[in-house]
């Protein structure tokens, strides 16, 4: 989850955007939940303040939906992204307060399809690039590629491009 | 023809600094008047100081390997003391005292910035007493010794810190008074199974020497010396150095009751390479405990008002094991 | 040019370009990153000669600069919090003989109760160590500061504590740039040490001083800081003019003109509060923020410049002296003695406790009905300590004798 919004931080600097990125932290542990931020400005950015109001909200383990509180603060017409295969409603999401725009992601699913595991971060992204507008595929395929060597730089571009791609069809009129 | 009962005759004993009867060639660094002297006189080391004879001939023989090219750490402690009353330095070597614990430490950092600034040429000597090097000093000293950082690290071992007022440190030996281990009924001095041996830790880290020496035989000292300066990486010399004041002894005594610890097995001398003994002094005329112990006030409540015999044979047991573990018995 | 990068590799790069001669590296969080970085680009090669020490502690780190720096060499360590403690007698050691010394202090707050957060308690539990202390507001600013901080040094020959907040800015990537390496090698040329362990020209360095001397001595010393007054604003513009930016100095002004409400702050803090000022800007009040960019010497003339037009000044400060209250807060009222500006402490942030634009527009609105106290805690959660005040036995209102003389001396407030 680190990665992933440094990810987004490279691709929005790539694209000429200013960007933050930081993890909420604690003690190193894998397997615990951590919570990764990410501001993006078209001027540099002064505050280092952890979000407590975020525009988007991107969930990358489904399983933390009912165990923490990760709509807090969330703006009221702002978005959500999850990962997962199963519907919003499945999920028990459908309608959260403030009626945000709940978009499901089968980021993991895409990645074993791409990278051969379930890394779901790239494929998040690119549906992200997708959904909200707020950083450009090109600079993420950019990004990915300059963060990871060789073929794995290639397989995550392409599932980022595979789950983009797949929300721009969605979104488009019938 | 002379009068044969005129004749006086006069022995060198073979430790003997030098002297005209010496040949120059068997005479020690000290009798030399080119000597670096690095520790000048008009310092105020106590008479008969061990410490301050111990230091001398270290770094005069540092000096002498290293082309003149020494520079010193030292310890807080006497010799820091005695050597630098503001605002004279009896020093004649660049030499820093930063704080207690950390002679190694600082050591370490001059020794890696003379070769990260290509002047590995110039050699690096860290200094302390037992109490800056063995307790306070611990964790600094493990890790120049576990970094294999090129310094000779020499301790002049007093049994205690003596600048302070006499109290005990990890070194100081079992039995032996001090003012934070006197002795009262039921407890005699310093507790019988404390006190850690440096130089056995100091080979448990293999550095490539690990040697003890005394003040009694400076020839042996400067030759340690000699030979820990020919070799590069983390060398330690553990120097038992007479403190008349702290063993409440006759100043006039402090060779000699360097050469009677030596004599009754107390304090083994000995060489180790890679952390294995390669060397050892055997003891030339074996003596009891009691003969170290008596002239020092230290060890008087072992004696007085009575004997106490469990004590003395504990240390009489401890000195003879120290012998048969480090082969010290010439006659074995 | 400008890049992506953690604040710790920004930091350890910008170290890097200073050619330092030495390093010691103990780990400790959230300083990690910073010494990770330098151990691989001086195992790949990448730093000439310099010599990485593995140190056992931070004391040995230290003390290992302290040798480094006597022999004539540069030296560079970084640390935080239990760290920065256990170096404490070395600091005091490096000071007090003059030598030059760079180290980053990655704030974070002092245990007990251990705490990986930010604050800045450690940096400030050692001001009086006689080691320069800088505050950076944000990663390109703390790279800045590094190059700065070895010409200050080795100017003076007195040894600079270069802080980042703990996190907040070493784990933030952001865009920064990097100082150019030849720019650096121009600034920083190699200067002759004021005193230095040569066996061609033997001196003794820390012999023991008696009362005849001592008292002279540190008097010295502390002239030697106070000309750091001159020398840090003199090279941050040294800095400015080679590397085109404004980084470091004494203090930094944020709308002052006019401000009747002026928030003093050290750190990325600074940040969140400059933004809160201009959006109440754009409506209308006349609120400012100073940046306390150099902690220590205290740069006094410049705060009683800057804040004595003010009717208040609000100091947030992310550490606290218990049983007195605000640390800086007691710089800044001693360089307004003498004028009629109130001065509120508020501590805040301990621990790595948010501030939030939020607390600090509230914080804002209250000073500004002059509700706000000698002393307060931001965002005290009031509930919480009262339970466990109950539950300790002593009573939750105040009324002992502690609390009513509080009260009686304006320290006691209710709520920030």
């Amino acid at each position: 989850m680190v990665t992933s919004a440094e990810l987004l931080a490279a691709a929005a600097f790539a694209d000429g955007s200013h960007p933050q990125a930081f993890p909420s932290f604690g003690s190193e542990r894998s397997g615990a939940p951590v919570v990764a931020y990410c501001r993006i400005d078209d001027e540099p950015i002064r505050s280092h303040e952890p979000i407590a109001e975020p525009d988007i909200v991107v969930v990358q383990d489904p399983t933390l939906l009912h165990q923490v509180a990760v709509f807090d603060g969330l703006r009221p017409g702002g978005t959500v992204l999850v990962n997962t295969g199963k519907t919003a409603a499945e999920l028990g999401i459908a309608e959260l307060p403030g009626l945000p725009r709940v978009v499901t992601v089968p980021a993991s699913q895409i990645a074993r399809e791409h990278i051969g595991r379930p890394m779901p971060g790239p494929a998040l992204l690119g549906a992200f690039a997708a959904v909200t507008g707020a950083i450009a595929l090109p600079a993420l395929e950019a990004a990915l590629r300059e963060r990871f060597p060789g073929d794995l730089g290639d397989a995550n571009a392409a599932a980022a491009r595979a789950a983009h791609d797949r929300e721009v069809a969605r979104a488009a009129p019938a | 023809m002379t009068d044969p009962t005129r004749i006086r005759y006069a022995q060198v004993g073979t430790r003997a600094v030098g002297n005209r009867l010496l040949d120059p060639a068997e005479r020690a660094l000290q009798s030399d008047p080119r000597r670096a002297n690095a520790i000048t006189s008009g310092h105020r080391a106590c008479r008969g100081c061990g410490e301050a004879l111990a230091a001398r001939s270290v770094v005069d023989a540092a000096m002498a390997a290293a082309g003149g090219r020494v520079v010193a750490a030292n310890a807080t402690g006497c010799l820091e003391v005695f050597s630098t009353p503001y605002p004279e330095s009896s020093w004649q070597l660049p030499w820093i005292h930063s704080v207690f614990a950390n002679a190694p430490s600082v050591a370490a950092g001059m020794a890696a910035g003379l070769r990260a600034r290509g002047r590995d040429d110039i050699r690096v000597l860290g200094q302390g007493g037992d109490g800056g090097t063995v307790d306070i000093g611990f964790a600094c000293l493990s890790g120049m010794f576990e970094r294999n950082d090129d310094v000779l690290f020499v301790c002049y071992d007093n049994g205690g810190y003596m600048n302070t007022g006499v109290q005990r440190s990890g070194a100081t030996p079992p039995g032996a008074a001090t003012t934070t281990t006197p002795a009262v009924p039921g407890r005699p001095g310093a507790d019988l199974g404390q006190g850690k041996s440096a130089p056995l830790i100091a080979m448990a880290h293999e550095i490539p020497y690990v040697a003890t020496a005394t003040i009694a035989d400076l020839h042996d000292l400067e030759a340690k010396v000699r030979r820990a300066m020919a070799i590069r990486g983390a060398r330690y010399l553990h120097v038992l150095s007479t403190c008349p004041l702290g063993w409440g002894s006759d100043s006039a005594l402090s060779i000699e009751l360097a050469r009677l610890a030596v004599e009754t097995g107390l304090f083994p001398v000995f060489e180790a390479r890679d952390g294995e003994v390669v060397g050892v002094t055997p003891i030339r005329r074996r003596r009891p405990v009691e003969d170290y112990l008596r002239p020092q006030r230290r060890f008087a409540h072992l004696f007085e008002p009575e004997p106490q015999r469990d004590v003395l044979d504990a240390l009489q047991r401890r000195a003879d094991r120290t012998i048969a573990r480090f082969g010290l018995d010439r006659h074995a | 040019m400008l890049r992506l990068l953690e604040g710790s590799m920004a930091v350890a790069e910008t170290v890097g370009r200073c050619r330092p001669d030495v390093i010691a590296a103990y780990p400790i969080s959230p300083q990690t990153h910073i010494v990770e970085a330098l151990s691989r680009a001086v195992r790949a090669g990448e730093l000439g000669d310099c010599e990485l020490l593995n140190v056992e502690s931070e004391f040995a780190a230290m003390s290992a600069c302290i040798g480094a720096a006597a022999v004539g060499a540069r030296p560079y360590t970084a640390t935080a919090s239990q760290g920065l403690l256990y170096m404490s007698e070395a600091l005091f050691n490096a000071a007090g003989l003059g030598l030059p010394i760079v180290m980053t202090v990655a704030n974070r707050a002092i245990g007990a109760p251990i705490n990986i957060w930010n604050d800045h308690s450690d940096a400030l539990s050692q001001r009086d160590s006689g080691w320069i202390q800088l505050f950076a507001e944000s990663n390109q600013e703390a790279a800045d500061l590094h190059v700065q901080a070895y010409r200050l040094a080795e100017t003076l020959s007195l040894p600079v504590m270069v802080c980042m907040d703990g996190f907040v800015l070493t784990h933030a990537h952001e865009p920064v740039e990097l100082p150019d390496p030849d720019a650096v090698d121009a600034f920083l040329p190699r200067v002759a040490p004021a005193q230095v362990l040569d066996p061609d020209a033997p001196q003794t360095i820390g012999a023991m001083v008696g009362p005849e001397a001592f008292t002279e001595v540190r008097y010295l010393m502390h002239h030697k800081q106070m000309a750091a007054l001159d020398a840090i604003p003199h090279i941050a513009g040294e800095f400015a003019a080679a590397f085109g930016r404004d980084s470091g100095g004494l203090v930094r002004g944020h709308r002052l003109e006019g401000a009747e409400t002026v928030v003093v702050a050290m750190g990325s803090v600074i940040g969140a509060i400059e933004e809160v000022v201009d959006e109440l800007r754009d409506g209308g009040v006349p609120v400012g923020a100073l940046a306390l960019r150099c902690f220590r010497p205290t740069p006094t003339a410049e705060l009683r410049e800057a804040l004595a037009p003010a009717r208040r000044v609000v100091v947030v400060e992310k550490a606290m002296s218990p049983g007195t209250g605000g640390i800086v807060g007691a710089d800044v009222r001693r360089a307004l003695d003498g004028c009629d500006t109130r001065v509120h402490d508020v501590i805040a942030g301990l621990g790595g406790r948010p501030i939030t634009k939020a607390s600090l527009r509230t914080l804002l609105a209250r000073a500004r009905e002059d509700r706000l106290g000698s002393l307060s805690f931001l965002d005290l959660d009031r509930d919480l300590v009262a339970a466990e005040l109950a539950r300790a036995g002593t009573p939750t209102a105040p009324g002992g004798h502690a609390a009513q003389a509080l009260a009686a001396a304006g320290l006691w407030e209710e709520d920030a």
